[in-house]
Order: C-alpha cells, then structure tokens, then sequence
C-alpha cells in the first residue's frame, strides 16, 4: 500500500495523517476521561455519554449565535465562555441523570446501560425537536482559523493545536482533581469501599452524583472542541460511544494514563491507515485489532493485579 | 416421581401459555387481519426468536449480548444469497456486463463470483450454514471471552463493537455484499415465487411453525438440570466452579443456543420480507432486540414473543402516527422496563393476573388449579 | 523423595503468591495424611484463607507447587480440582439463593456435569435417593423443596456442607465451618461435622478453640503468610512463638 510514494512523501503523510490522528486523539481523551471516571470510578456504563457532549457542542453553537449577534466586540474569547457554559449544562444534567436514574440502579450495571441508552435515544429526539435534523457548525473567532507551516510540506491548523492544549490542559486539571484533591480522595474511598466510607462520614450520596456531574461536565467541554473539528447533528455523539468505549476498556478502566495511552493508539493508528485503505475499513481493521486485543487481555492494557 | 418433579416447575402452565400463544399466532391472527398485515406480523415475530434466544443468554445466564443482529443477519444473509443467486440467472441479468453474478456486484465492477458466494448455489448448503456460521461466530467469541472470564458490562460492550464492526464490513464492502442497500430484489424459492399472497401465508405459517419448534426447545434446555445451572450461575458464579461446572462451557452453550436460533429467525425474516440489509445488524436493531426480551420479562420465554410483537406493533403504528414522538416513547421504555417493570409483561401477568386467575378458579375449582405463570417462575430482584 | 511425597494425600511445597508485590503466602510447605484431620488456625491477615483458595484453584499461586494424590494442582481449573476430588466450603455460606434446598443439592451431585450431561441429565431414583439421605444428614429434610433464601443462617451453612457431602470429596477443606452460628446450632454442626469428616482427610480454618481441641489431629499456626508453628494442640499451645503472636501485640 506504500507503492508509488517517496520516502520523503511518506514522511509528510505521517505527519499529517499524524497531525489529524492527535485531533481525533484530543476527542477521544475528553469523551473517555469522563466515561473512565463514571466507569472506572462508579462501574456505572453511561450509553448517553455521547449525547452529554453533544449537548455541550450545541451550548457552544448557540454562544457562537448569541455572540456574533449581540456581542460582536467580545466574540474574540466567546469561545472560553462556551466551554464554562457547556460544562455548567452538562454537569447539572449528569446530576439530574444521576439522581433520577443512576442511584436507583447502582448494584445493576446491565439495566444502567440499558437505561442510559434510552435515556441518549430521548436526548436525541429532543435536539432533533429543538434544533432541528440539520448538522449545524459554529463560526470560529478569526484567530482560531487558518493553518501554520511547519514545513514547505507539512501545514498544522491552529484550532487543533488549540485543541490539543486544552486536552492536556484538562487532562491534568483530572488528575489533579482525582489524585490530589480532597474530593477525589473521596471518590476514590467510595469506590473502594461504599459502606466504610459511609461510615466514617463521607456523604456517598453526593459524592457520586459529583462524581457523575463531573464526567458528564468534561463530555461538555468535549463537545466544545469537538464544535472546531466537526459539524454537530443530534446523532453525532452516537458515532463516538463504541469507539470511547473500547479506549475505555482497551487502556484498563481503573487507570488514567492508560485511557490516554489507548485513545493515543487507537487514534493514530485509525489515523495512519486511513490515508491508505478506505476509512470503513481503517476503522473496521482498528476495531478488530482492538476487540482482539481484548479476547486476549480482557482486564486491558494497564491494570493491577488485586487480591479478591 | 420424576415427571412429577420436572412438573413442578409449572410446565402445565407452560403448555396453556403454548396453547394460547399459537392460538393467538395460527388461528385469531390470520382471520382478523389482512395478509399485509399478517406478513407485517410475520416480520414481527422473527424478533421473536431473537428474543427467546435473549431471555435464554441474558434473563437464565446473566450474558449480555448486545450483539444479537450480527447472528439475525447472518441467518439473514445466509438465505439471501442463495435467493439472490437463484434470481440471478444468466437469462436473468443478460443485461449485466457479466451475466450470471448478483446486479449489485455488477454495479461494483465486479466480472466472476467471489469464492464464498460459490457454495449458496445448493439449498442445502444454505441452509446448514444458516444455522453453523452464526454458531460459529458465537463459538468462537464465547471461546475467546467466556474462557478468559469477561463477562458483564466488558462483554456487552465488546459484542455491541462486533456489531458496530459488521455493520461497516457490510457497507464497506459492497462489492460483496450489496452494501448499505443490502441484498435486494429476491423473487423464488427453488422456483416457488416467494412474493406472492399465497406464498406470504405459506412462509407465515411456517415461521410460527418454527417458533414453536424453538420454544419448545428453549422450555427443554431451561427446564433441564442445565437450565437450573445457568439460574445458579448468574448469582453465584463462582461458587458454581466448586460444584465441579466449568462455567466457560455453559456460557459458550447458552450463547451459541441463542446465536443459532436468532439466525433462524433471521433466514425466515429475509424470506417474509424480501431483503436483507445492514440496518438489521447494527448497534441500534441489536440493542432494540433486548428491549423486546425485556418488555417481554426477561426470565419468560413466552413473554419474549410478545414483546416483540407489542415492541414491533407500537413502533409501526407510532412511526405512522407521530414519528416524533417514537424516540422518546421507545427511551421511555427502556428507562421504564429497567427501572419500574424489571421483571417485564410476565412480571405483570404474574403479580396481576395470576392472583384473579387463582381467586377465580377456586371458586370455580376449574382448570388452573396450580400457579398459572407464562414466565415460569418470576424472581424479585432477580434482575441483573 | 518421591516415594515419601506419594504417602501424602495433599503436598504443598514452596507455595507462594503475592498480590501486587505483598506476599500474601510465602514459601508455605503443608503436609496432609490419609484421614487426618488438619486445623490451620492464626490472626485475621494470616493467609489462611488464601492457602485455601490456592488448593482449590481459585487463586493461582506465584511459585509452588501443590500434589493431591500424585496430581499437580496448580495448573488445573477449578472445575477440575472438584473432578480430582477436592470439595470446598465458603466462608460465608455460598449457595445458590434461587433454588430450592433439593435442586441446590441436585446441582451438587456428582453426574451430568458437561453441558450435554446437564441438558440430558435425569433426576432418577437414584439421585432422589442420595438427595434424600444427604438432606437427612443436614438436618434439612423437612425443607427439601423450601427456596434456599428463605433457610437461616445456619441452615445454609448446613446446606453448603451437604452440598460438599454429595460430591463425596477425598480432601474435604472448610472454612470457619461454625462462624455465625447460635450454641445450638454449633453443637449440632459439632455433630455434624464429626460424622462426615470420617473416612477422609480435612482441613479446618477454625478460630473456636474448643472446637479445634475437639477434632483436630495436627494444627498448623500461620502468621503473615508463613506458618509459624506445627503439631498436636498442646505442642503449639505450648510453642512461645504462637503465644507471642496471639498475645504479644
């Protein structure tokens, strides 16, 4: 599949196909850190997840609406005002979720998955009424557009280096949030150990619907810079569950750094072979290698071995 | 003593519920409605299959496959290649710039058969692969995980990306496979035209007459020690190894039962209908194929055919009616028969229905003197 | 030294595993005679439990190796070690909660266990039989048909031993057989547990002190994953080291 191409083309190609990779990269990390931390810190499979960050992605469009309309002098950092806004929405609908759904189905994690797919085919419905069926894009601040040679041969565009700042920027805001702070230092007890947490005090109650507020918020901000790369439609975040999910599984559930390092794998390698085979068969050849991966090391890439 | 042990489980409530069942699908039905609509029910009640085979797999084994329209399809597909080539004569397609091959290979630039297509000239090669492929496939996933102990929401999820990795082989290679139009177009059944209004009631009736074949199977395995095995199994998994059971094996069983009886259903879907496509395969129909098991109850065999039948009747007369308003009543149900009604339409029929029955016949000391459940027995917080 | 490992009907040698860098068992070696009847005892966290598991194959060792009967243990499943002749008792009373006490012992009983044997399997005279007298011997034969969930706690602890009885194990392994029970509940699973040890050989994790005077033939003191002491129960109750470990901290 390399046949007609010099070395020096390859190069350019895998720097790009490279360069989209680390998009499609910065994407899947945002919507996996909040999965990871729902599934990884509460067991809970959130089948809706896509369509929280669609609902951030929409908060931004609308931003991007109201600015241009009515504050045109400020629509050069509209943008970071989005994205609050986004997690603020996302956040207090996970919280809603998780307290008229969620908590009601802990010790179930086959009905929760079956009961956020239901809850994501209603939040559909619902952009599809509000919104309409049409995909709609945002118009970006002019200092986000344009691209910036590397080389004569290579060109990065500036909205997805943007992108991936904000990926690392938030990536290690969750770390610290999770390893470092008090509240995270709940969670984690919560998830050790409900009843013993509870019993020295902790409020489990809120710590999860934190908790999930908090992984739905990042799907938010996801769908915030997903609005810079893609066009958003009531469906789109469907396109992305399967996807986020195997990254979730792939890079062990327990473990941040091997969410990263398997949204890292699956988006390049998907990337580098899309420029070579078709994009269904990209995808179809990452997700076998994936799911056979799993067959063959089904508790993922990074875990721990524990005591039962 | 023993057939009185094995009666304990209420397998005379099971065969009042058949009777009823079949009454239902063979005598009421086809007087009451016109023969649109009983082919539209015949539709219905290939998901049927796929449910039982559910209710089996996830309700008695606790496995979660989310996967299920990969093995409809197969059966599927398995069928609609050899309706495909039987219409694809060289006569029949001397239009074609290589007469003989399906059109849609044709349009793909195609000039021979591909090898795998060679074999579904014979009609009996069609239909043990109906039956083997899908069962295959099962096996060697069921191997591949249930060995390694996944299980749960990782099995789920990893079945749901095998659906999600079909459904683009399928559209991606639609040289081979008609792509996302499917395989259309099929007209006879060795010679028989399958299109006809006699032939629609034919294939109806066969249908049921299969259905009832599966029940009745799927009533031998849960009633067999094996059955009482997987109820044990999906509580205490563990603790089943130690009574000698190696649970992997069960688990491959149970999950290729159901793989091989949702591509039966399959085969006769494409053969009621008239095509195959993608859009039965996918994420989307194989997640809606739990919710019929779940409507249905999912520890009830019999249950799961009426789910798919009430599923399947709402979802048509509401896209008809209010196609807006179909989502949200389908999410609604999902969160509904998760959160309010685990046990489903048996859990119903058994906490309602069977109590008035009970009072009724013994005033009467008619025929339903013992527990009268479609479900068999319903457990309180038996979902997982 | 083979000739000597084959008298033994259970030889643990060098059996070490560690979770995630903790030794839980360290280097263990355990002997185990024909009919004899071994206690394991030692302080919560001693890894009692864990060599258990370890024979039964629910957790696989790091290092070690453990003969029954000629048979190494180590690489098999566990389905395989109940076939070799191994039974196991839980804890925590482990049964199945949805069935009735008869199909929880029918489960148990020691035919049909292939899938096609399971789907073919007859509940015939002869396994009513043996249900029967095992029911009989646990003290639940007015509650064959009663729903598992709705037995007491020691019912179920009764049920489980019955559970083990039916598969008629050569190396019976109980864990705190009497935990949790009422006196009179623990005199009759006293009982009870004298009757069905003979003739095989047993290992008992028990902290009942006057339970393990009354049956053991050899205990075995463990302390953080090694065992600190062996012998009669005067012999350890006498060893210093034991003394420290229960009563030094």
């Amino acid at each position: 599949m390399f046949d007609g191409y010099t070395m020096s083309e390859l190069g350019s190609i895998f720097a790009m196909q490279g360069f989209a990779g680390l998009i499609l990269f910065s994407v899947f990390v945002l919507m996996a850190l909040g999965l990871a931390i729902i599934f990884g810190q509460m067991g809970v499979i959130n089948m809706a997840h896509g369509e929280f960050m669609i609902l951030g992605a929409y908060v931004t469009y609308l931003c991007s609406n109201l600015f241009s309309t009515y504050l045109p002098g400020l629509f050069d950092i509209y943008f970071f005002i989005a994205m609050v806004l986004s997690f603020i929405a996302a956040g207090a609908l996970g919280m809603l979720v998780e307290w008229s759904l969620i908590r009601h189905l802990y010790k179930r994690p086959l009905d929760t998955l079956l009961a956020t797919w239901g809850l994501s085919l209603i939040l559909q419905q619902l952009y599809r009424s509000i919104f309409g069926a049409r995909e709609v894009g945002v118009s970006l601040p002019d200092w986000l557009m344009g691209s910036y040679p590397l080389t004569e041969t290579i060109e990065v565009p500036i909205n997805g280096i943007f992108v991936m700042v904000l990926t690392v920027l938030i990536t290690t805001a969750v770390y610290f949030l999770i390893f470092r702070s008090g509240w995270g230092r709940q969670v984690r007890a919560v998830t050790q150990n409900r009843i013993m947490s509870g019993a020295v005090g902790i409020n489990t109650e809120r710590v999860d619907r934190l908790t999930f507020g908090i992984g739905c918020g990042i799907a938010g901000i996801a769908g915030s810079a997903f609005t810079m790369i893609g066009s958003t439609g009531p469906t789109a975040g469907q396109l992305y569950i399967v996807d986020t999910f195997l990254v979730v599984v792939f890079g062990g559930a327990q473990s941040l750094f091997g969410t990263i390092a398997s949204a890292f794998a699956i988006s390049q390698s998907q990337s580098a072979m899309e420029f070579f085979l078709s994009g269904s068969m990209a995808k179809v050849l990452t997700l076998l290698t994936v799911v056979g991966i799993l067959m063959l090391r089904p508790q993922g890439l990074f875990s721990l071995k524990i005591r039962r | 003593m023993s057939t009185t042990f094995l009666n304990r489980f209420g397998s005379r409530a099971d065969y009042i519920g058949i009777a009823v069942l079949m009454t239902l699908i063979v005598v009421v039905l086809p007087l009451t409605v016109d023969i649109f609509r009983l082919n539209l029910i015949g539709k219905y009640l290939t998901y049927a299959f796929v449910a039982i085979g559910l209710v089996l797999c996830w309700g008695y084994g606790g496995i979660l496959s989310l996967g299920q329209g990969v093995f409809f399809g197969l059966g599927g597909y398995c069928m609609a290649m050899f309706l495909k080539l039987e219409a694809s004569t060289p006569e029949a397609t001397k239009i074609q710039s290589t007469p003989g091959i399906p059109d849609f290979m044709d349009w793909n630039q195609l000039t021979e058969l591909p090898w795998f297509w060679e074999p579904f000239h014979s009609f009996g090669f069609t239909l043990i692969a109906i039956i083997l492929i899908p069962t295959l496939f099962a096996f060697v996933i069921g191997l591949a995980m249930f060995k390694r102990r996944v299980g749960g929401v990782y099995f789920a999820i990893i079945t749901q990306a095998i659906a999600a990795i079909m459904t683009i082989l399928i559209i991606g290679q639609q040289g081979y496979t008609g792509g996302v139009n499917g395989i259309t177009d099929l007209r006879t059944l060795l010679g028989w035209d399958i299109r006809t209004d006699e032939a629609k009631y034919v294939l109806y009736f066969v249908n049921a007459a299969l259905l009832l074949l599966v029940i009745q199977l799927s009533l031998f395995v849960r009633h067999s020690k094996l059955g009482r095995i997987m109820v044990a199994m999906r509580d205490k998994e563990d603790r089943i190894r130690f009574s000698g059971y190696s649970v992997a094996n069960f688990k491959i069983f149970i999950f290729c039962f159901a793989a091989a009886v949702s591509a039966i259903g399959g085969a006769m879907f494409t053969l009621q209908v008239g095509f195959m496509s993608p859009s039965f395969v996918g994420i989307v129909p194989s997640i809606e194929m739990v919710i019929f098991a779940a409507v249905g109850g999912r520890l009830s065999i019999l249950g799961a055919v009426y789910g798919a039948l009430l599923v399947n009747f709402a979802k048509t007369s509401f896209s008809e009616a209010f196609p807006e308003l179909w989502l949200f009543a389908m999410g609604a149900l999902f969160i509904g028969v998760v959160l309010a009604f685990p046990n489903g339409l048996a859990g119903l029929y058994a906490t309602h229905v069977v109590p008035f029955i009970r009072s009724f016949s013994a005033r009467r000391g008619g025929l339903f003197d013992r527990s009268v459940t479609f479900g068999g027995r319903v457990e309180e917080g038996g979902a997982k | 030294m083979t000739a000597a490992k084959k008298e033994f009907v259970l030889a643990v040698e060098g059996l070490t595993v560690s979770f995630d860098g903790f030794k839980a068992v360290d280097d263990l070696s355990l002997y185990v005679d024909e009919n004899e009847i071994r206690v394991i005892i030692g302080p919560n966290g001693a890894g009692k439990t864990t060599v258990l598991d370890l024979i039964c194959g629910r957790t696989r060792a790091s290092a070690g190796s453990i003969r029954f009967r000629g048979k190494e243990l180590t690489k098999l499943k566990e389905n395989q070690i109940v076939h070799a002749g191994v039974g196991r008792k839980f804890q925590n009373p482990s049964i199945y909660e949805e069935l009735s006490v008869f199909e929880n012992l029918e489960i148990s009983y020691p035919r049909g266990r292939s899938v096609f044997g399971a789907l073919m399997f007859q509940r015939d005279r002869e396994v009513i039989e043996r249900v029967e007298e095992i029911a009989e011997m646990i003290f639940l034969a007015d509650h064959l048909h009663t729903s598992a969930d709705l037995l007491s706690h020691g019912q179920k602890q009764w049920l489980e031993i019955g559970m083990l009885l039916i598969q008629d194990p050569e190396l019976l392994m109980l864990d705190e057989p009497v935990a949790g029970m009422s006196v009179s509940e623990r005199k009759q699973t006293a009982e009870l547990l004298n009757k069905i040890i003979q003739n095989r050989s047993v290992i008992v994790i028990e902290h009942d002190m006057k339970f393990v005077e009354d049956i053991a033939h050899r205990v075995t003191v463990m302390h953080q994953g090694r065992i600190l002491s062996e012998g009669s129960m005067e012999h350890v109750q006498s060893d210093p080291k034991v003394v420290e470990v229960y009563l030094g901290h």
